[in-house]
Formats: C-alpha cells, sequence, structure tokens
C-alpha cells in the first residue's frame, strides 16, 4: 500500500468505527429485534426465541396494517406536490431581485429552522376546534368550525402542517436551481416571441428537472421518517397514523399502542429501512444521470 | 445569474416587495400566533385576539423559573454534538476527498444511506443498546445518539468543501516536509472554517430540536432533559397551560432565530448543499 493510503484509512478509521458503532449495531439490532419475539419480559432477561419471519406476517396480515400503510401514502404524497408546487411558485417569485427580497427570503426559513415541537404545539392550538384561530377564521365567512384533530381530519391536519414545514426546503433548493438557468435562454425565447408561461414550460421546468428530482426525493424520505410533526399534534390517532408514528407508538407504550410491542415495531422500522435503502439507490442513479 | 444583474424596473419592483411581505407574513403567521399568546393572559387566552390586548409577561416568568434546567441541558447536548460531529467528520472527509480510501465509493453511498434512515427504527436500536449498558436517561447517551443525526451530513459537505481546496496548497506544506496530520492542521482546517460553521450551526440546530431521541433515550432524565421535553411535559399534563407552553416555545426558538440573523449565508449553504451541484 501507498503511504497515503495508509494516512487515508488513519484519517477516515474514526468514521468507520463510527458507522459501525452508532449505525450498523443500532440497526443490526433493530433487525434482529423483528425476527425475535421480544416482550417487556423476555427483552429484561435478553431470552427472546428466533421466530422467522412470523412477526412480519403478523404485522402485514394485521387490520392495522394497509389503512396505515395508505394513509403514509396519502401523507407523503400530498405533503410533496404541494411544498414543491409552492415552493416553485415561490422561488419563480423570488428569483429576480427585488427591494427587500433577501430578507423576505431569509424570512422564509424560520419554519425550517425552529424545532419541530415548537411548529407543531403551535399549529395544534391554532386548529384548536373551540378557540382556535383557523376556526375562527373560517367562522367570519359563515363557515362551521371543523374539528380538525378528530380522528376523520387529523390526516388532512397533519398534513397541511407538515406542507408548511417544507416549503423553506423547496423554496430555497429550487431558487438555487432556478440560478443555474442562464438568462440567454430567456432572452431567446422572448426574441421568439414566448410568453412567460411559455418560457416557464419549456425552459424552467425542464432544465430544472435533476433538480426536482433530488429535492422531491429528500422530501420523500423525510416525509416518511417523520414522526414529530404527527406525534405532537395528534399522537398518531384517527387517520393521522403513518408508518413511522405507528413504529414509534408501538417501541415505546404511548398513543395508539398501549402496550409494548418491540418486535412489531421493529419490524416496521426494517421495512422503513429498506425503503431508505431503496432510496438510497435511488439516489446515486440519480446523481449518475446528472454527472453523464 | 444574469437575470439579476439586469437594471431594476422600481415601479414593478416595488408592487412585488408588498405582495413578498404579504406572503411572508402569511408563511409566519404560526409564528407570531405562538408569540401573541405568550404574551396573552391566562384568561384571555381563548378569546383569540389578534395582538396580545390582555398584556402579561407572567408566562415567560413561570418559564425561567421551571424551564432554566432544561435549556442549559439543551445547550449542552447541542455543544457536546458539535464537538462529536466536528471531530469525526472534518478527518474522514479530508481522507475522502484529498488522500485514497479503498471503497471510497461505497463509504459515500453509506453515508447517503445513513442520512436517509428514520431517527425511530434507529432510537429502538439504541434503546436496546443503552438499557444493556445501562447507559439510558444520560446526557453523553443522547449526545452520541444526536450525533448520528449530523455526522453523515458533516462528512459530506467538508468533503464537497475540501475537494475544492487546490492541490498546490497542500503540496507546498508537503515540500516543507510537513506530515499529512500536520497538512490537514495547519493548511486544510484553517481553509475549511466556513463550512466548519455550517456543519457545526446544523449540529447544534438538530440536536436542540431533537424531540425523537429525546423522548426515548432520556425520558426518565428528570432535569436533565433537553428543552423538547420541557415543552412535551406540558402538552402531556392534563390541563394545558397555552401560555407557558406557548413561551416555552418561543424560548426554544432563540437559537433558530439567532442562527437567522448572524449565519443565514451558512443555513442557506447548509440546505442546498448535496441538493444542487454548481
Amino acid at each position: 500500500m501507498r503511504p497515503t493510503t495508509w494516512a487515508g484509512l488513519a484519517f477516515a478509521a474514526p468514521l468507520i468505527a463510527y458507522l459501525g458503532v452508532f449505525y450498523a449495531y443500532p440497526l443490526w439490532t433493530n433487525v434482529s429485534m423483528s425476527l425475535h419475539r421480544f416482550t417487556r419480559a423476555t427483552f429484561v432477561t435478553g431470552k427472546a426465541p428466533f421466530v422467522g419471519l412470523d412477526i412480519y406476517h403478523e404485522v402485514i396480515g394485521s387490520p392495522q396494517f394497509w389503512p396505515t400503510v395508505r394513509q403514509t401514502a396519502v401523507f407523503v404524497v400530498v405533503s410533496l406536490v404541494f411544498q414543491y408546487a409552492i415552493g416553485l411558485a415561490l422561488a419563480e417569485f423570488f428569483r429576480r431581485a427585488f427591494p427587500l427580497s433577501t430578507v423576505l427570503r431569509g424570512l422564509f426559513l424560520v419554519p425550517w429552522l425552529l424545532p419541530i415541537i415548537v411548529s407543531a404545539t403551535t399549529w395544534q392550538w391554532m386548529m384548536d376546534a373551540d378557540s382556535g384561530i383557523i376556526n375562527r377564521f373560517l367562522g367570519v365567512f359563515g363557515i362551521d368550525p371543523v374539528w380538525w384533530l378528530n380522528a376523520d381530519h387529523s390526516l388532512m391536519s397533519v398534513t397541511i402542517a407538515n406542507i408548511w414545514l417544507g416549503i423553506p426546503f423547496n423554496l430555497v433548493v429550487l431558487y438555487s436551481g432556478l440560478q443555474n438557468i442562464p438568462g440567454e435562454l430567456y432572452e431567446a425565447a422572448a426574441l421568439d416571441g414566448a410568453g412567460p408561461w411559455k418560457q416557464f414550460w419549456t425552459i424552467t421546468f425542464p432544465l430544472l428537472k435533476p433538480v426536482t428530482a433530488i429535492t422531491l426525493l429528500l422530501g420523500f424520505v423525510y416525509t416518511l421518517k417523520v414522526v414529530d410533526i404527527v406525534w405532537i399534534m395528534t399522537m398518531g390517532t384517527g387517520s393521522s397514523q403513518t408508518l413511522a408514528t405507528w413504529a414509534y407508538s408501538m417501541a415505546f407504550g404511548k398513543g395508539t399502542s398501549a402496550i409494548i410491542k418491540y418486535s412489531e415495531a421493529s419490524v416496521v422500522g426494517t421495512i422503513l429501512l429498506l425503503v431508505a435503502l431503496l432510496m438510497g439507490f435511488v439516489y446515486l442513479f440519480v446523481q449518475r444521470r446528472q454527472e453523464d | 445569474m444574469a437575470a439579476l444583474s439586469e437594471p431594476n424596473r422600481p415601479r414593478r419592483t416595488w408592487w412585488k416587495t408588498t405582495i413578498g411581505v404579504v406572503l411572508t407574513a402569511l408563511m409566519l403567521f404560526p409564528v407570531y400566533w405562538m408569540v401573541n399568546v405568550s404574551l396573552t393572559a391566562r384568561g384571555s387566552i381563548r378569546d383569540g385576539d389578534l395582538y396580545p390586548k390582555d398584556f402579561t409577561l407572567d408566562h415567560y416568568r413561570v418559564v425561567l423559573h421551571d424551564q432554566l434546567p432544561y435549556l442549559g441541558t439543551s445547550l449542552l447536548v447541542g455543544i457536546g454534538t458539535v464537538v462529536v460531529t466536528l471531530l469525526i467528520s472534518a478527518p474522514a472527509a479530508f481522507a475522502l476527498s484529498k488522500l485514497f480510501v479503498p471503497g471510497r465509493r461505497t463509504l459515500n453511498f453509506l453515508l447517503i444511506v445513513a442520512q436517509m434512515v428514520p431517527a425511530v427504527v434507529m432510537a429502538l436500536g439504541f434503546y436496546t443498546i443503552y438499557t444493556n449498558l445501562g447507559i439510558l436517561d444520560t446526557v453523553p447517551g443522547l449526545i452520541l445518539a444526536d450525533s448520528t443525526i449530523a455526522v453523515p451530513f458533516g462528512v459530506m459537505l467538508f468533503a464537497a468543501f475540501m475537494a475544492g481546496i487546490p492541490r498546490e496548497l497542500m503540496q507546498a506544506a508537503q515540500i516543507d516536509g510537513a506530515s499529512q496530520w500536520r497538512t490537514f492542521r495547519s493548511v486544510v482546517l484553517p481553509v475549511s472554517r466556513n463550512a466548519a460553521v455550517t456543519v457545526a450551526l446544523f449540529a447544534f440546530l438538530w440536536a436542540w430540536s431533537d424531540f425523537l431521541f429525546a423522548s426515548t433515550l432520556n425520558r426518565g432524565g428528570g432535569k436533565l432533559r433537553p428543552i423538547t421535553m420541557g415543552i412535551y411535559d406540558y402538552i402531556g399534563s392534563q390541563n394545558q397551560e397555552w401560555g407557558p407552553m406557548m413561551a416555552t416555545a418561543v424560548m426554544a426558538s432563540i437559537p433558530a432565530a439567532i442562527l437567522l440573523v448572524v449565519a443565514q449565508k451558512y443555513v442557506a449553504a447548509g440546505v442546498t448543499a448535496g441538493a444542487v451541484k454548481d
């Protein structure tokens, strides 16, 4: 080996050890727990029997599984569509500098920087059925109070809050994507008589595709795994239960799952983990294509 | 960039400023509402006044009395996470961007996947391991868990930055007979200061904002729990006290506010890192 190889290994060694101890080991523990039947008792003694894929069958066969998958899908897809559309509209709005534009664009980052628990608590209060400002506002137009946080509406409510959380990320990334599109293209199109709407669809949108792909991918991963925004607002009750909050409630015995179910939780966790791995490959693929 | 250098047409752009202010106000309304409630006296909170008509600072007095230990813990956890993150990620990034590491591509891929792993999965694994090791409900345990949110990001951000350091700069040091370690310490690190600031800011903010690890690995930590758990205590209590809750939420938002004011350019750099290639 060359000396720089030794040096390289030496400098990377802490990271490799770190990934082993603080990523591989907890993840392995998680997978292993999904293959052994852990209960409160066997968790303490550490002598849970190996049961293969039994718990996977039980979880996937449980009446909660498919509704939760469906709710998760709605939560993720609706969040992404609105975050992206609003983020892109705002990015286009901020594209050309105007007085105060930098300051205002900076302020748009606030929801992204706040601890999620802070935002979730605020949304919870704003969506309070009796005293929440949203119902008061709707009341001005004669609309009856909405029970935002009850079982039927909770999915819609947490999705609204989550869209709000995701707008800053989409805005910032898409804004910097727009800055990389050469202005001459628009000048040429304008000379050809293309209006702003046509310019957007023939220049901006196609050229933004790589950035769009990465933005949506990262948004997908984030939305799939987020727990806090849902948990604080509704504890994952009713229609707002997603795979991530379900795993959380089963693992730590709160909310919709009063009993601790370590193994069932790690089954759901492992499913989420596989999706994450898959998304990693997709990310790599998209990035490779960008480089070509 | 060509679009930016065009001469501004004042009449049109002031219109845009007006719309921009309205949009920003709409976006930040929840933040305003949080502050509004935190300044409204207990009896009037349910009235939903648009400004704190029944003004009081009582909630903040309560919070300063109850929550200071939690704020202190959050500060400690945040700083600890920053230290761990920088110690692991800066040298690794140097290796990945400037030295030869066998399996570099695999390592890069693992770092991408690591950022996608759901925290709830990590929490479950950590919970089991920490129980066995007996370090559940400890501050170092929480710091190590929180650092997993930031380390992969840190390595990738540092590596992207260090890849741009000219070889000549490092070679000059090596001709002088400097070891790799000295090159790293006296050339690469000082040049990478901006990247280090960005990584540190995000590591701190994520650790400060963490709810998931705090609520699972540090549930029984008593006063040695972070501020997010301070808020959660209010949520979990039987009759919810919205005033103190919102006042705590405002206090918990202070680091984000400071970051935005003093370090906006670093924040924007961090958000776009990895997502957009220049």
